[in-house]
Formats: structure tokens, C-alpha cells, sequence
């Protein structure tokens, strides 16, 4: 079994020729660089909020600010990792404005009793995905990362669904580099089993729950 | 290796950063523990699936309408800087 393919990244060569003309007063530069993340940061906000329309004033409020305080980046990191940490911010706020009865913060180190050891082990079909429409599949993993905490949850989008490497989440995040190894496995795993259920080999299932009946967060 | 060593390891091996020797290791412990197998593939499967999948993408009209929001907050802001700078 090998390691997962890195997810391939767009060229960013002229990334900081755009950011330097921006900073010059070029509002069409700023603009390409709209263009080619407000994908990303919508994805990153809506993971984190679990809100559409936070997410849709997380975009806003995350350009806006990187706008505002362009002079500030220094161009010691990529500009893009510079903006997922605002953006990953702003998205914070967001939840912990909506969810104030709870403490939202990523240096938390969320602990559940034995929560990295994979508790069922079931193998899964060849191609589990396909046995859903792409509707209940993205139900299925909607409902299925919501049920992870933030700083879990957080970390595994950057990394996993984002492509950025250890070392840029770490940056983005303001966490240590075993802190992101750390939460990346738990998350890692955390999902896995949630997703058992509606992934495992159908014969091994028989007699068990639909697999399309259950919540997703058990 | 024990079950939980090969655990520890699994993020690095996933993302393939770890060196000769442990890999070694790992693998020889994949090849007799059908549960460590089981769970590396499924983890695996679980990070391709959340990667292909067009979960949280943008449509186009929302896209559209949030760069000229940006753009128009943008130029709000640049015209009151300059305001204040004349």
C-alpha cells in the first residue's frame, strides 16, 4: 500500500509579483488574486462554520482584511497561508459568535478517552462512493466531519482537502508541527470509523442498520 | 511492531515522509495484520473521498456576487484612505 498522492498544487510563481502590484495600488492585481483563492477560502469557511452564510461573510471579511493590511504581509510565508490564517479566523469568530455557550479555539487539545484507536474494523467495497448518488454522498460527508471537532476538523481540511503541507498548516494555524501531526491523525482516524457504517462491505453488513439511515455521528 | 507503534506512524507513512527504514517496519507489519491493513486502507479511502469531493464548492452567481462585494468594500476603503490622506 502506498503513501496518498500530494494534491497538485497551482503554480504560484507569480503569486508575489501580484501581491507586490497590489500592494503598489494595482486593484486588478488584487483582484486575480480573488479569483484564484475565493474557492479555497469559501470551502475552508464553510467546513468551519458549518454555515453557508457565515462562510459567505467569512470571503468577504478574510479579502477585505488581507486587503487592508496588505503592507503587513511580509512575504515570509506564501501569501495564500497568510490568508487561510485570516481567513481561519474570522471563521472562529463566526462560530464562536453563533455557538457562544462553547469555547472554540484551536490550542485546545480536544481529548475523548481513546479516541485514536479504531474501535471497528470492517473492510470497505472497492469503490465505496459509488454506491451512493453524489447528493447522498456529500450528505454523508457533510454530516460526518460536522460531527468532528473544530480544531479536528480545521486541521484535516487545510491538510487533507486543502493540500497544504504540515509546515503551512502549522503557520496557518498558529500550532506546532506535532500538534498538526497530532490532530491530522486523530482526525484522520475519527473519520474513518464514522464512516464505516456506510462504507463497509455490504455482506458484512447484512443484518445491520441501512446504511443511509444512520446519523453519521454516533 | 505493535498495533499502536504502527498507529503513531500512520500519518507520516500515508503521506509518504518517513524514512527507508521505518517504512520497512511498517510494511512488514501490514503484511501479517489484516486489522493495521485494513485500517490503513480505509484511512486512506477516507482522505481520497473527502478530496474528490466537491463538498463546499462555489457556485457561480454566489462567486460572481462575493468578488463584487469584495471589490466594491475594496474601493470603500481605498477612497476613505485617500480621503483622509488629502
Amino acid at each position: 500500500m502506498g503513501a496518498i498522492q500530494p494534491k497538485v498544487s497551482e503554480p504560484v510563481s507569480d503569486e508575489l509579483a501580484l501581491v507586490e502590484a497590489a500592494k503598489a495600488g494595482d486593484d486588478a492585481a488584487f483582484e486575480e488574486l480573488v479569483r484564484r483563492y475565493d474557492r479555497n477560502v469559501f470551502r475552508i469557511a464553510q467546513h468551519i462554520t458549518q454555515n453557508r452564510e457565515d462562510a459567505e461573510d467569512v470571503v468577504q471579511d478574510a479579502f477585505v482584511k488581507a486587503y487592508t493590511n496588505l503592507k503587513q504581509f511580509q512575504g515570509q510565508s506564501k501569501f495564500y497561508t497568510w490568508l487561510v490564517r485570516i481567513a481561519v479566523n474570522e471563521a472562529l469568530m463566526k462560530l464562536r459568535r453563533r455557538r457562544p455557550e462553547r469555547t472554540v479555539s484551536l490550542d485546545e487539545d480536544v481529548k475523548t478517552e481513546d479516541d485514536s484507536v479504531p474501535r471497528e474494523v470492517a473492510d470497505w467495497s472497492p469503490n465505496p462512493e459509488q454506491q451512493y448518488t453524489q447528493a447522498e454522498l456529500r450528505d454523508i460527508l457533510d454530516r460526518t466531519i460536522h460531527g468532528l471537532p473544530a480544531t479536528f476538523r480545521t486541521v484535516f481540511v487545510l491538510r487533507d482537502v486543502e493540500g497544504l503541507s504540515t509546515e503551512e498548516t502549522a503557520d496557518a494555524l498558529n500550532l506546532s508541527i506535532p500538534a498538526v501531526k497530532s490532530r491530522l491523525l486523530r482526525a484522520r482516524l475519527q473519520l474513518r470509523e464514522r464512516l464505516n457504517k456506510f462504507f463497509q462491505r455490504r455482506e458484512r453488513a447484512n443484518g445491520l442498520q441501512h446504511p443511509v439511515s444512520g446519523d453519521g455521528n454516533q | 511492531m505493535k498495533c499502536s507503534e504502527f498507529l503513531h506512524e500512520l500519518t507520516d507513512y500515508l503521506d509518504g515522509v518517513i524514512d527507508a527504514g521505518t517504512k520497512s517496519e511498517l510494511e512488514e507489519h501490514l503484511a501479517w495484520c489484516h486489522n493495521c491493513y485494513v485500517v490503513c486502507d480505509t484511512t486512506k479511502k477516507t482522505i481520497e473521498i473527502y478530496r474528490d469531493s466537491k463538498l463546499y464548492e462555489l457556485p457561480e452567481n454566489l462567486e460572481t456576487k462575493l468578488r463584487s462585494a469584495i471589490a466594491a468594500r475594496c474601493k470603500s476603503h481605498k477612497n476613505k484612505t485617500s480621503e483622509g490622506k488629502a
